[in-house]
């Protein structure tokens, strides 16, 4: 069973140890969340994992692949695709070219080619739309195709950033809080597309996200963190009735 | 291809029609879908070839004659196989709209005894899941996207559309002249369709249609107004309306023209745009919201286009005239007419999608006169229709330089059209349904005497022209019996820009009178240019040059009256605005005319007492916090001098 298991990562800046000894398996075809307070260290653990920062200590394996030291454009092409947090797109391109933009990533053709614009470089363009507007039927793009990404709400550049990191066709997605920022509405619709992401593309998710709710609602496994250490993990009512993660959220009775 | 024959197409049943399509231009486009950001054809070989899969897959699940699917989806060719393909079975489609609540589905489901339900995705699914135990004549739902359905597929309760594809095919190798025998059976005079009618009690009716009513409806249109086969269109209307039906059965299937599904509801205006279709139809709601951006994105625009749109605008609207009355328009401003559609027009409505727009057409509610100037002024040809379900949509309709904004228009051809002795509007076709499902006092109450009662009051104008008024349960009768509408003549004095509200009585009585709000913000700013100094809404109205204003724009209104005893021969202006916290409107802003007469007893009767002038009147307030307090105030009344 491929899976993405982090071993004893420690990563310090100067004296700050924003992770500690940090444990985790992530299983394949599950949704994974990670939780905790701010500062916490939840997008320190993203940024190892995706190749940003490398930790200090400890090893990051997916499958056979080693990514403690990998670059993130290596972590990418092995299938592991980011949402970021704050949104990591061309403000003033559509929503269209973002997305076709993201794919450049897989595109096999020569300069030459890409000048006269026929044989490969069309083809594979072509398959590469194709493979685009299947992302945009599936996160339901359809109306703002053409749009700049700029003058759309944030709720729907939030879904655009997801769908920048599906044309990458992942086996496993890190999406950095995806509902930071909605309304209840907005938040429905994006948890209904990581339960569609899971179930009709097999993608394994990793899910950091501050709204307890819906973390205990659709995660498989629940990993907490505080102060770069993980204090509690399981399945959902494990992880609620577990005194460490209960006095971190609310605080000590 | 074959020249159509009226009467051929009149015999046919609607698969049967399909059938004699394919037979005629097989290979040319029926149907087109957006998806995946791309245009995807289906010819009428196609679309026949999926009608048939489809209905032979429902006959494989136990689907017969007379038996009911019903259709909750948006709008994709897969509703017309789904329906088709069940009509050719002998079977009734039925559809329910998108929005309707689960609750709902369940009585609709089961007061119409529907045994297979067709959904589009999980959404709908969802909703008749939800009343399952409701509704045990329900053998299987199918479901045309699979995405989310995975939890469903061990429950053969569902069944995914392509499973469908597949019996249909099956059986259709055995036994290839199976399809075609089933619909040598049909018959134009069966029911195919249940179509939802809007009760204002209780739950909606199911009017019966046959394929005769659809057909008939589509190619009477068109006799009138002709489309080529060549023509599109663009679905973007409710499938469960019947402005959606009377498309894609009747008109897409008597003239052979393409129907075009969007992509989602959302993009449906940016689809329409991509199409540029020749034929539409829409609610009034539509072509107010396509001005209104028109109007938008030209205030946004530089000073030229502005000053361009302006000049052209005001020419557009004088050549309109003449274009909707169907005069001859003098050369001077033919010239600039034409200039203006060159320069201006013809490069802005493209923008919208509607250059090619030859036929387009409003139904459902009024629209509002200053529209069909706009349109007309424009280049599009909109025009006014009137129907209703039980006619197939459209029964009336403005023909080409006939148009007038106050009337529906004439009759399509091969309807006739009376109007009974109560004053309602009763008309006779062969669109005409047969009733509705299992209602049968229902039904002969609306088809009494062989006629369809269309509970509208209306008349025929000097020039052919049906003018519908009002609800005949709404309208007044004078103490002559001659009948109008006291909604009609408000809305009349409403279009005065200075009159915010109005009270129009007359029941039994000798003449009409009414009672008015001036606008307070319009009026008020009438008023201080003119420097007419007031302190309160009390005050300006009282003031007599107000008296004066309000006079002359009544003469206008009298002088445009329909009939003579439309004429208002009495009017005060009122006091107070009328308020919903004082019971005098509905929440919807309706008038209260009941309580309304009660309330101002007193000035109800001063109005029918010509010697009357003047009025001391009491006015009586309560504040938010439920102080009252009491006003001394003198009302005028004013007669109209005979004009």
């Amino acid at each position: 069973m491929a899976n993405l298991s982090i071993a004893d990562v420690t990563l310090t800046f100067g004296g700050l140890h924003a992770l500690s000894s940090v444990q985790m398996e992530i299983q394949e075809g599950m949704i994974t969340s990670v939780i905790g307070p701010n500062g916490a260290g939840k997008t320190s653990l993203l940024n190892c994992i995706s190749g940003f920062y490398h930790p200090t200590k400890g090893e990051i394996h997916y499958d056979d692949h080693r990514l403690t030291k990998a670059s993130p454009h290596r972590v990418s092409s092995i299938g592991i695709a980011r949402a970021f947090q704050n949104l990591e797109l061309f403000r003033g391109l559509s929503v269209l070219d973002n997305l076709m933009l993201a794919r450049h990533q897989k595109l096999r053709y020569s300069l030459l080619n890409a000048f006269i614009f026929w044989g490969k470089a069309s083809k594979v363009e072509a398959e590469n739309r194709e493979h685009v507007e299947e992302v945009i039927d599936f996160m339901e793009l359809e109306p703002y195709r053409k749009q700049v990404v700029g003058n759309l709400s944030y709720g729907v550049q939030k879904r655009v950033e997801v769908a920048r990191a599906l044309t990458l066709a992942p086996q496993l997605i890190l999406l950095d809080e995806p509902m930071a920022g909605m309304n209840i509405e907005e938040k429905e619709d994006i948890v209904r597309f990581i339960m569609d992401i899971k179930n009709e593309w097999d993608i394994t998710v990793v899910l950091v996200e501050h709204d307890l709710g819906v973390v205990m609602d659709i995660s498989d496994q629940i990993y907490v963190l505080d102060f770069g250490e993980v204090i509690g993990s399981g399945g959902p009512t494990e992880v609620a009735s577990n005194a460490k993660v209960i006095e971190a959220y609310i605080g000590e009775e | 291809m074959k020249a159509p024959d009226t009467d051929h197409l009149l015999s046919l049943s609607i698969p049967q029609l399909l059938r004699w399509r394919v037979e005629a231009s097989g290979n040319k486009t029926a149907l087109r879908e957006k998806d995946f950001g791309r245009w995807i054809s289906y010819s009428w070989d196609q679309y026949y070839e999926y009608t048939r899969k489809t209905g032979l897959g429902l006959q494989q699940i136990g689907f017969g004659k007379e038996d009911k699917i019903a259709i909750i989806s948006d709008n994709i060719p897969e509703v017309l196989y789904v329906a088709i393909g069940a009509q050719a079975l002998g079977g009734i489609s039925a559809g329910i709209y998108q929005t309707t609540l689960p609750d709902e589905i369940g009585q609709i489901l089961d007061s119409l005894d529907v045994s297979v339900v067709f959904c589009n995705d999980q959404e709908q699914v969802d909703k008749v899941i939800e009343v399952r135990d409701k509704i045990p004549n329900v053998k299987k739902v199918i479901y045309e996207d699979s995405r989310g359905m995975r939890g469903y597929q061990s429950d053969d309760w569902f069944m995914f559309i392509e499973d469908l594809y597949e019996l249909g095919d099956k059986i259709h190798q055995q036994n290839p002249d199976l399809f075609e025998k089933l619909i040598d059976e049909t018959r134009p005079d069966d029911v195919c369709h249940l179509c939802l009618t809007s009760g204002t009690t209780g739950l909606p009716k199911g009017a019966m249609l046959t394929h005769k009513n659809y057909i008939n409806m589509g190619l009477q249109l068109t006799e009138a107004d002709p489309l080529d086969p060549t023509d599109e269109y663009v679905s973007f209307l409710p499938f469960a309306w019947i402005g959606e039906q009377m498309n894609s059965f009747g008109v897409a299937m008597a003239t052979g023209i393409a129907v075009n599904f969007p992509e989602s509801v959302e993009t449906a205006m940016s689809d329409l745009k991509e199409i540029g279709p020749h034929f539409m139809f829409g609610a009034p709601r539509i072509y107010e919201t396509i001005r209104s951006q028109i109007w938008l994105k030209i205030d946004e625009s530089y000073w030229l286009n502005k000053l361009c749109y302006n000049y052209f605008m005001k020419i557009g609207e004088q050549a309109a005239r003449y274009r909707m009355t169907g005069e001859k328009m003098p050369r001077g401003l033919r010239l600039k007419a034409w200039i203006g559609k060159q320069m201006m027009f013809r490069p802005l409505i493209n923008q919208i999608g509607f250059l090619r727009l030859r036929r387009a057409y409003t139904g459902g509610a009024a629209l509002g006169p200053e529209l069909f100037t706009f349109y007309q002024a424009i280049g599009v040809n909109l025009k006014q229709i009137y129907g209703q379900t039980e006619i197939v949509g459209i029964a009336y309709m403005h023909r080409d330089g006939d148009v007038r904004p106050d009337t529906v228009g004439k009759p399509l051809p091969r309807t006739e059209c009376k109007i009974s002795d109560k004053g309602e509007i009763l008309s006779r076709s062969d669109s005409v349904t047969p009733g509705y499902y299992k209602q049968p006092e229902k039904t002969a109450e609306l088809l009494e005497g062989g006629w369809l009662h269309s509970g509208d009051a209306g008349y025929i104008d000097e020039n052919g022209h049906l003018v519908v008024i009002d609800r005949v349960s709404d309208v007044m009768h004078n103490n002559r019996g001659e009948m109008f509408s006291p909604m009609f003549i408000e809305n009349r004095l409403k279009f005065s820009p200075y009159i915010k509200e109005a009270v129009v009585f007359g029941d039994q009585r000798d003449y009409v009178a009414a009672l008015i709000n001036v606008d307070p913000i319009v009026v008020g700013k009438w008023a201080e240019d003119r420097g007419i100094s007031f302190s309160t809404f009390m005050d300006l109205s009282a003031k007599p040059e107000v008296a004066d204003l309000i006079y002359d724009e009544i003469v206008k209104i009298n002088r445009n009256a329909e009939k003579d005893h439309f004429k208002i021969h009495r009017f005060a202006i009122l006091y107070k605005l009328l308020d919903v916290d004082d019971g005098e409107l509905t929440k919807t802003g309706k008038i209260r005319r009941k309580f309304v007469r009660e309330k101002y007893h007193d000035l109800y009767e001063a109005l029918y007492d010509e010697d009357i002038s003047e009025k001391q009147v009491e006015a009586f307030y309560q504040y938010q916090d439920g102080q009252t307090t009491t006003v001394q105030t003198k009302i005028r009344f004013y007669t109209m001098e005979e004009n």
